[in-house]
């Protein structure tokens, strides 16, 4: 029983569905009852096509579904509208439920739920898991996202940029179920990057296969951060930084720059220094001019504010710091880090026991936490 | 995409403005507080944001090691000062402002007299296990 199979051919699927002129939530209904026959069947009975499979049991599915609930006339016109068999265009259906999944109607955490359900072919239960929420929460989370998007037309053209932002978010979860929701948004992404010839769809995937080649090295065993400096480099994946590189300076040669492009190029020269040391922070800085003159964005001005400590100094990077909001997550945090660089120890042990109180999460709570104790203990 | 822990205080927290022991309210008004719990728990189930909630029993002991082979030292019943929490509730929202609103809906329970209690809760965001992926 190969799932991952299913798991490819469930947007396609829906997408023929849905193409045919079954309502979206209605479709997704039917290919989820056509995957549990398909796990109870095919092992036995292994079909020749499996998609073609999924798509007639699928369909029977939806037809006796509307049966049900509306008039004889009603399904006859969709039996009707059933195309002769024959190569389908699904390339176009599977972009379509991207732009469907992510609809600017829903809130973030439906549109991610409703993306890996639709899309990433996801059960109900292991999207609850990997979001560590009871699986009747999640269910009723995809039927509401599922109603929203039922009067959206299929056919209207959605915002790339939406569909990014969603892949990002699943691939910033990490993992705790499960399923690697890093691993998964990769995947989804490299299908997007398939089917649509977009350069920031491109980034993006640069921007994850860089961040999630360095993923092993970022934790120790015992579940702690290891600060980039401070990784051991032997252990990243080169031959998907490779790959990320590979894909970004295509995208870069296109001339058409995005945000998602220029964070893949931040993290590229990250990825490509063979020590720390010799990390190219001034190229770094200038990525995060392009990235702050496109995005506005102050959590990037932070960021900056800490390239620009490495590449002329401590001191210019306080600089760079003082004209930012000191309310913004992490900005703490920085402050100790660029303070200690300075040789102020004792302001630094003082900010980053603050910034610990302030952790969002428990690896950077304990990180910042220790932080403090090894200035304090000096 | 964040998870709250919403606590409700017996005492510790600020007095709430309808500040009536629930042992002093009409029977029915018990119900009522009641039934606007379980409706918040379920219509927050409906909007896929809930994730847990529990009543906790007022009677709480603090606990500490007291040294190998000895028994664990107890503060006794009837601690004066402690501070009670009579229940907690978790939701996973989109947003900080999203968790605000909700506390506040909650903190809009009935009490006495079927007026709102307008109790303080806490509100406190979980730490996550995961770090994310940005560096």
């Amino acid at each position: 029983m190969d799932e991952a199979l299913l798991r490819t051919l469930t947007p396609k699927v829906l997408g023929i569905l849905c193409r045919r002129g079954a309502d979206f939530a209605a479709a997704e209904d039917a290919v989820q009852d056509a995957l549990v026959e398909a796990l109870r069947v095919w092992p036995s009975a292994p079909p020749r096509d499996p998609r073609a499979w999924l798509v007639t049991a699928a369909w029977r599915k939806f037809l006796d579904a509307t049966r049900a609930e509306t008039s004889r006339r009603r399904r006859e016109d969709l039996a009707d509208a059933e195309p002769e068999p024959g190569p389908a265009s699904t390339v176009d259906d599977t972009l379509r439920l991207y732009f469907l999944c992510a609809h600017p109607s829903l809130t973030p955490s439906s549109a991610v739920a409703l993306t890996l359900r639709a899309v990433g072919g996801l059960t109900t239960r292991q999207i609850a898991q990997a979001y560590l929420v009871p699986e009747a929460t999640m269910a009723q989370r995809i039927s509401r996202a599922k109603r929203t998007v039922s009067g959206a037309r299929f056919d209207q053209p959605g915002d790339v940029a939406t569909v990014l932002r969603v892949l990002y978010l699943v691939f910033n979860e990490g993992y705790s179920g499960e399923v690697d929701l890093s691993a998964e948004a990769i995947r989804l992404t490299r299908q997007l990057a398939a089917v649509i010839d977009h350069p920031e769809v491109a980034g993006l995937l640069a921007l994850m296969l860089l961040h999630h080649a360095r993923r092993v090295a970022r934790t120790a065993p015992d579940g702690s951060l290891v600060p980039l400096a401070e990784q051991d480099r032997g252990r990243w994946d080169t031959r998907l930084i490779g790959e990320g590189i590979g894909i970004l300076q295509a995208a870069l040669a296109r001339d058409r720059l995005g945000e998602f492009q220029a964070q893949a190029a931040i993290a590229a020269l990250h990825a490509d220094a063979p020590t720390a040391e010799e990390t190219d922070w001034p190229q770094i800085v200038e990525w995060y001019d392009e990235l702050t003159g496109l995005t506005g964005s102050p959590v990037v001005r932070l960021n900056r504010a800490v390239a620009v400590g490495e590449a002329e100094g401590a001191a210019a990077g306080l600089v760079a710091l003082a004209e930012l909001d000191p309310s913004l997550p992490r900005h703490t945090a920085v402050a100790a880090y660029l303070h200690e660089r300075n040789g102020d120890l004792a302001k630094a042990a003082e900010l980053y026991a603050e910034a610990a109180r302030q952790a969002p999460n428990l690896p950077e709570r304990d990180h910042l936490v220790k932080q403090a104790a090894r200035l304090n203990s000096r | 995409m964040a998870k709250y822990l919403l606590l409700k205080h017996y005492c510790g927290a600020p007095a709430a403005v309808n500040d009536v022991p629930m042992d002093q309210w009409a029977p029915e008004e018990v119900s009522a507080h009641i039934q606007y719990m379980n409706d918040f728990a379920s219509r927050l189930e409906e909007t896929g944001e809930f994730v847990d909630s529990r009543a906790l029993a007022p009677g709480g002991t603090f606990v500490r090691y007291d040294g190998e082979g000895r028994p664990p030292v107890t503060d006794g019943p009837f601690a004066e000062t402690k501070d009670v929490i009579a229940g907690w509730m978790i939701i996973d929202v989109d947003s900080y402002d999203r968790a605000l609103e909700l506390a506040a809906e909650l903190s809009a329970a009935p009490g006495a007299g079927g007026k709102p209690i307008h109790e303080w809760l806490e509100l406190r965001p979980l730490l996550d296990e995961s770090s994310g992926t940005t560096e």
